[in-house]
């Protein structure tokens, strides 16, 4: 009961805990100290102009009446910013990114993408398999009324830019997992949005490829300056491509915490930046955790 | 402060990522090199392999039968000589009349089988559309899909009397109810994911159905056709079998059926061998290709195929 009412209070931006972990963070190294601990944001801070995207109070049930899955989350993507979502299971990250890509409604609150309809990338590369690689990726030109003609050549610089370059006839199912991601990441480009929300993209790959990936959508990243909404269990990974990190609880899914990763790019997964800040999200993640035991 | 920081930190991103640009990429072509298996191309070995154990088996048969005969097991009105028989067919093929008989009854079969697939494909839609109508019908056509069509050869008759639409309405009767099934299981193994890439990507419902759903439900489809043709020349056979008329022509089963009037064993035998060449061959010509093709496209077959 009494810990309850608390994490409401943090969630609701007027928790004292963030001060706490400022003071954990400074001072243990020089790369940790530029790392704050800037908690939970009030709603609407931010000049209405300048979002990616814009969540609004949005609470989400599956069923009407249901225990929902997300509460009250606000938040705000700025354009270009990389933004991680970490959480447990069942926090309702993968919701999240379902409304802002508009395949679910909010039960309550605003979901507002400027830009239009954002690109998104699944955990399972969801290419069709009875389409070649470049067939995939010109179906996303497809449905933005990409003459027939250009399709092709736009598909092939589209895959030549994920480092596939002369693969484009190739079936799905000749593909390994790595090649898969990026012609799925290919698709996504394909969709020239400003927003791309990707859903645990890299959790099924190995640890190899999985860096390849990292270094391949930061490159990407960083040409195409897109908004990135990625949503992860893996707090290495998030610290790793992040510019900033949101903790967010479970049942219901609310944004508790959120760090800004000024971390020297480019980085890598076993950096040792990335590796501190790592371990101290990860601690707020597992406390977040425990808390469902008791 | 930190809003600061991190917008310092996105200006010059970009640089700091073309420098290790060669690295990543020489890393990636090393991983996709290994991972992708190097095809098998089936050689001819493999078609011959599969194709001699059929081949041997049916001269085993021959054989047993030859050997039957010879025994004098049987008087030959029961059992012919596979020479009998074989005389019977090239006799059919000599004078011609082989082409009008096939040409009677696969004309009908296909005729049939094309229209029960528009039938069968329409209302499929229609009950996938539908979570009441398809709770409705659903069971029923189950239901009918294991009634042997021969039954509704009477009812047709009577219906329609002895002409070339009773038969046809025999033929849609059997094949209908598969192909309804094939493509509703087609449409449920669909997997979520793929209508949700379709919205993702920003596809138009009419879009979405021709691009994304049909194309998943093919395989399930397919089978469901190649089950409907099996149905459809059953359904064909029985109905060729038991309406006899002269203005219906002489097809299979009435060229099976006036053998049998005659007590002719090896016209019976030859009936009975026609077919089943006609329901093999169609098979093999045109549904396992197709089949193959489809599931070879996706990957879902062994290098066996």
């Amino acid at each position: 009961m009494s810990t309850s009412s608390a994490t409401a209070a943090v969630a609701a931006g007027t928790g004292t805990g963030s001060t706490g972990s400022t003071g954990t963070s400074t001072g243990t190294s020089t790369t940790t100290s530029t790392t704050t601990s800037t908690g939970p944001r009030a709603p609407g801070s931010r000049p209405a102009d300048d979002a990616a995207l814009r969540l609004t109070g949005v609470t989400h049930a599956f069923t009407p009446g249901a225990a929902p899955v997300l509460d009250g989350v606000d938040l705000t993507v700025r354009p270009g910013e990389f933004v991680c979502l970490l959480g447990a299971s069942g926090c309702g990250k993968s919701t999240l990114l379902q409304l802002v890509a508009g395949l679910e409604t909010p039960t309550a609150g605003r979901v507002e993408v400027p830009a239009g309809r954002p690109s998104l990338m699944f955990q399972d590369s969801a290419l069709l398999p009875w389409l070649t690689a470049s067939a995939n990726v010109e179906l996303a030109l497809r449905a933005r009324k990409v003459p027939r003609a250009e399709r092709r050549t736009r598909a092939a610089e589209l895959l030549e830019r994920v480092n596939l370059g002369g693969q484009g006839a190739k079936r799905v199912h000749e593909l390994s997992g790595g090649m898969r991601q990026r012609v799925a990441l290919a698709r996504a480009l394909a969709q020239d949005s400003p927003v791309l929300l990707m859903d645990e993209p890299f959790a099924a790959l190995d640890a190899i490829t999985r860096d390849v990936l990292h270094e391949e959508l930061t490159r990407v990243w960083a040409e195409q300056r897109l908004a990135v909404v990625f949503v992860t269990h893996n707090v290495r990974e998030a610290v790793r491509l992040g510019q900033r990190v949101l903790l967010m609880s479970s049942r219901p899914g609310r944004i508790i915490r959120e760090w800004a990763v000024d971390l020297p790019q480019p980085r890598r997964i076993e950096s040792p930046g990335v590796a501190q800040l790592a371990v101290e999200i990860t601690e707020h993640l597992r406390g977040e955790i425990s808390r469902h035991g008791r | 402060m930190a809003a600061e920081a991190q917008v310092r930190s996105s200006g010059d991103r970009t640089e700091d990522h073309t420098g290790d640009r060669t690295g990543t990429r020489a890393l990636e072509a090393g991983l996709d090199a290994l991972e992708t298996a190097a095809p098998r191309a089936p050689g001819a070995r493999a078609t011959a392999r599969s194709l001699l154990p059929p081949v041997v088996v049916l001269l085993g048969l021959l054989a047993v039968w030859q050997v039957a005969v010879s025994l004098e097991l049987k008087p030959r009105y029961i059992l012919p000589a596979p020479t009998e028989v074989a005389g019977t067919v090239a006799e059919l093929v000599t004078t011609g009349r082989v082409w009008d008989i096939l040409w009677t009854s696969v004309s009908r079969g296909v005729l049939g089988f094309v229209v029960a697939v528009l039938v069968g494909t329409v209302l499929g839609i229609v009950l996938s559309r539908s979570r009441l109508l398809r709770a409705g019908f659903g069971p029923l056509i189950s239901g009918l899909q294991s009634l042997p069509s021969v039954a509704w050869v009477p009812a047709a008759i009577i219906w329609f009397g002895l002409t070339d639409d009773a038969i046809y309405a025999v033929i849609l009767l059997g094949a209908v109810p598969s192909v309804i099934n094939g493509l509703l299981s087609g449409l449920d193994q669909v997997p979520p994911l793929f209508d949700k890439v379709g919205r993702v990507l920003g596809l138009s419902a009419p879009d979405r159905v021709r691009h994304v759903l049909l194309p998943a439900a093919l395989p399930g489809y397919l089978a469901g056709l190649k089950q409907g043709w099996a149905f459809s020349w059953r359904s064909l056979m029985a109905a060729e079998l038991i309406a006899a008329s002269p203005q219906l022509g002489i097809g299979l089963g009435q060229y099976l059926d006036q053998a049998r009037q005659l007590h002719q064993m090896d016209g019976v035998f030859v009936g009975i061998l026609l077919i089943l060449l006609v329901g093999v061959a169609v098979d093999l010509l045109v549904f396992s290709p197709l089949e193959r093709r489809v599931l070879h496209q996706r990957g879902l077959t062994g290098t066996k195929g």
